[in-house]
């Protein structure tokens, strides 16, 4: 076994092994946390990118350009492999590199402590191992250490509303993961394999009675995924966890978690079903697409009428992901491309818009769209990453939210299915709703009389109507802080220009899913 | 239907623990009793699995059977029951007790708070805040 094949084992298990160094050095130092986490993240992030020049350099298709792993040595489909395609490599990029931009952001924003690290490290091991798992019930296994990852995470915040959200995040989020279990046990029954390329191979040879079991494995593993992708209307703990979890916190799990969940969805849908037996299940494709379609339409509409900050952004992550998989259910080449780089765009920009209002919360005390008056007059440079970035998720070119709506808008067109492109068009216009409304406060009202003096009203304002939950003390905004926020924003325009280079990197994938068929 | 109900209570019985586990964890006011739904709703999956482990098998038994083969009297085939699942039952329960011992931490961190198991009025509390 070459030592690449050894990396995807290693991208796993390193950072869940390492997750418990911090809490075993805190019984004796009290601030190793951050570091052992910031050497094992770069150690990830090296690690992936290594990863990345192996798949994207070799040539031929996805599986002859696949690094493979079997762990322990037992060969599929027996046994669990670890597979870094080209699709799963750029997934793997995204949450090693967003990793450890947050990790760079709570050095000072907090939250602090060494049981926080060993969170942030096993839900970062969880993430990665939900990229690169070859595995349906494995999938499941990773679904679920990545829950605990995140409950524990959000939790972490001071007040009590943290707990709550997290108990509620809890229970959907476990009720959503055995529904797509029950899932597996009905692919396990029909197909009698585990594998997923082994399903692939199996899945389109199904007949009678073992063809309804798959299509009833496909019903339950759907509505999981649904409930883990916070589709309206099984969303409901997602806009209580991503407002009560703590500023450092919030652009992990809003770029990363139901990211990687809609990733591992459109694994399941377009590597281990397969296009043709989607479209040939009836209503199926149908059910997709307006599932995403309604959360589009209903996230939008519940963000408009948001007064805090962080929870317009997670309704507007709602209908980002319905925008998603609506993408997936109409089953052309190009909608699938303009999903998967939405996705990744979606994560960028969430993380960056995340970290932006932790570094206003700190700086400026402002966490309603009110407060958030006259910001750009007094921190520019905040101000303007923030509008750029917002811009971006409208889709005003160039930026990344503009080629993965274009992307899946061309899709929809090529489908003649004019449900999704009406929607994108609704879509836009709705996000620009709120995003507009941002715009205004920052850029056009002026720090109302009553509010000057704005750090010490807004941050006792703030602690009554929020519980205190996140006020830090002793916490300032750093250099370093801002970089990392203008730097996402310039990606964010930047890889606007790439869309291209996207296709070409995702075209052994798209290849190998087979969307030749007319639904 | 009496068929039926002899050869696959195993299955009727899962449906019936899951609405059971499913009604608990939404109607039920009490937290720890929603918890309770959760796991009910988990055990019925794993009895689900248990059921689908039995294999029928023409003739001779194949693979490694961790229940003897047996004769099937409908039928007169060899039953024997598959490994993978009976795997699969026991990584699911060891991620069901990771899952519940993290959500009864979280309740009691929640009484702590609002010395309150009950929804209703938590939420009462927290309006009122």
């Amino acid at each position: 076994m070459s030592s690449v094949e050894l990396l995807p084992a290693l991208l796993v298990v390193v950072p869940i092994l390492l997750a418990t160094v911090p809490i075993a050095l805190g019984l004796r130092y009290d601030r190793t946390g951050w570091s052992v986490t910031l050497a094992t993240t770069v150690g990830l992030f090296a690690g992936t990118v290594y990863l990345a020049t192996v798949v994207y350099g070799g040539s031929g298709t996805n599986q002859e350009v696949a690094v493979i792993h079997e762990l322990g040595g037992f060969t599929a489909p027996m046994g669990i492999e670890l597979v870094a395609d080209t699709l799963s490599t750029m997934i793997a990029l995204l949450v090693t590199g967003t990793a450890l931009g947050v990790l760079a952001f709570t050095r000072v924003g907090g939250p602090r402590g060494n049981t926080f690290y060993s969170g942030y490290l096993l839900l970062v091991g969880g993430l990665l191992g939900l990229t690169m798992t070859g595995d349906v019930f494995n999938m499941f296994v990773f679904l679920e250490i990545v829950g605990l990852g995140s409950y524990a995470l959000i939790s972490s915040g001071r007040g009590p509303e943290a707990a709550v959200a997290a108990l509620k995040y809890l229970i959907i989020g476990t009720v959503g993961a055995s529904i797509y279990l029950i899932g597996v046990g009905f692919l396990f029954m029909a197909t009698g394999s585990l594998n997923m390329l082994d399903l692939a191979a199996t899945v389109p040879t199904l007949e009678g009675q073992n063809l309804q079991l798959a299509r009833a494995a496909f019903a339950f593993i759907f509505v999981g995924f649904a409930i883990k992708v916070a589709q309206w209307p099984l969303h409901s703990w997602q806009p209580d966890a991503y407002q009560h979890a703590p500023d450092g916190v919030t652009p992990l799990i809003a770029a990363l978690v139901s990211t990687v969940s809609a990733y591992a969805l459109a694994r399941l849908l377009f590597t281990v079903f397969g296009a043709e037996f989607i479209a040939s299940t009836p209503y199926a494709s149908e059910i997709i697409v307006t599932v995403g379609a309604v959360s589009v339409v209903a996230g939008s509409t519940l963000a408009v009428i948001q007064t805090d900050v962080k929870r317009m952004l997670a309704y507007s992550s709602v209908s980002q992901f319905g925008l998603i998989v609506a993408a997936y259910g109409l089953l052309t080449e190009t909608a699938l491309v303009g999903a998967l780089i939405h996705l990744i765009g979606h994560g960028l920009m969430k993380a960056g818009l995340f970290i932006a209002v932790g570094i206003i919360a700190i700086g400026y005390g402002a966490r309603t769209v009110d407060a958030y008056a006259g910001l750009a007059g007094e921190r520019p440079f905040v101000a303007g990453s923030m509008a750029v970035l917002l811009i971006a998720l409208v889709g005003i070119p160039p930026s990344i939210g503009f080629i993965g709506k274009w992307y899946i808008a061309v899709g929809a067109i090529e489908a003649q299915s004019w449900l999704v492109a009406g929607v994108i068009f609704l879509s836009t216009m709705l996000t620009l709703a709120y995003v507009a409304r941002l715009l205004e406060r920052m850029y056009f009202t002026p720090a109302s009389a009553l509010e000057a003096g704005h750090e010490d009203t807004a941050t006792v304002g703030h602690a009554v109507t929020d519980g205190g939950t996140a006020t830090v003390r002793g916490t300032r905004v750093t250099i370093g802080m801002l970089a990392i926020v203008i730097f996402v924003a310039a990606l964010a325009v930047f890889l606007g220009f790439a869309g291209d280079a996207f296709f070409a990197l995702l075209e052994p994938f798209v290849e190998s899913a087979d969307l030749e068929v007319s639904p | 239907m009496i068929e039926l109900l002899a050869t696959r209570y195993a299955y009727l019985l899962m449906f019936v623990l899951l609405g059971v586990g499913l009604y608990m964890t939404i109607a039920s006011q009490n937290l720890v009793k929603k918890l309770i739904g959760v796991n009910l709703f988990q055990t019925a999956i794993f009895l689900f699995f248990v059921a689908v482990a039995y294999v029928e098998v023409d003739g001779e038994p194949g693979g490694s059977p961790v229940v003897p083969a047996t004769e099937n009297p409908a039928s007169s085939d060899l039953i024997l029951a598959s490994p993978l699942p009976h795997v699969i039952v026991l990584t699911a329960i060891v991620v069901g007790i990771a899952l519940t011992a993290v959500g009864l931490a979280l309740i009691v961190r929640i009484y702590s708070e609002y010395g309150t198991l009950r929804e209703d009025t938590l939420r009462e509390v927290r309006a009122d805040e």
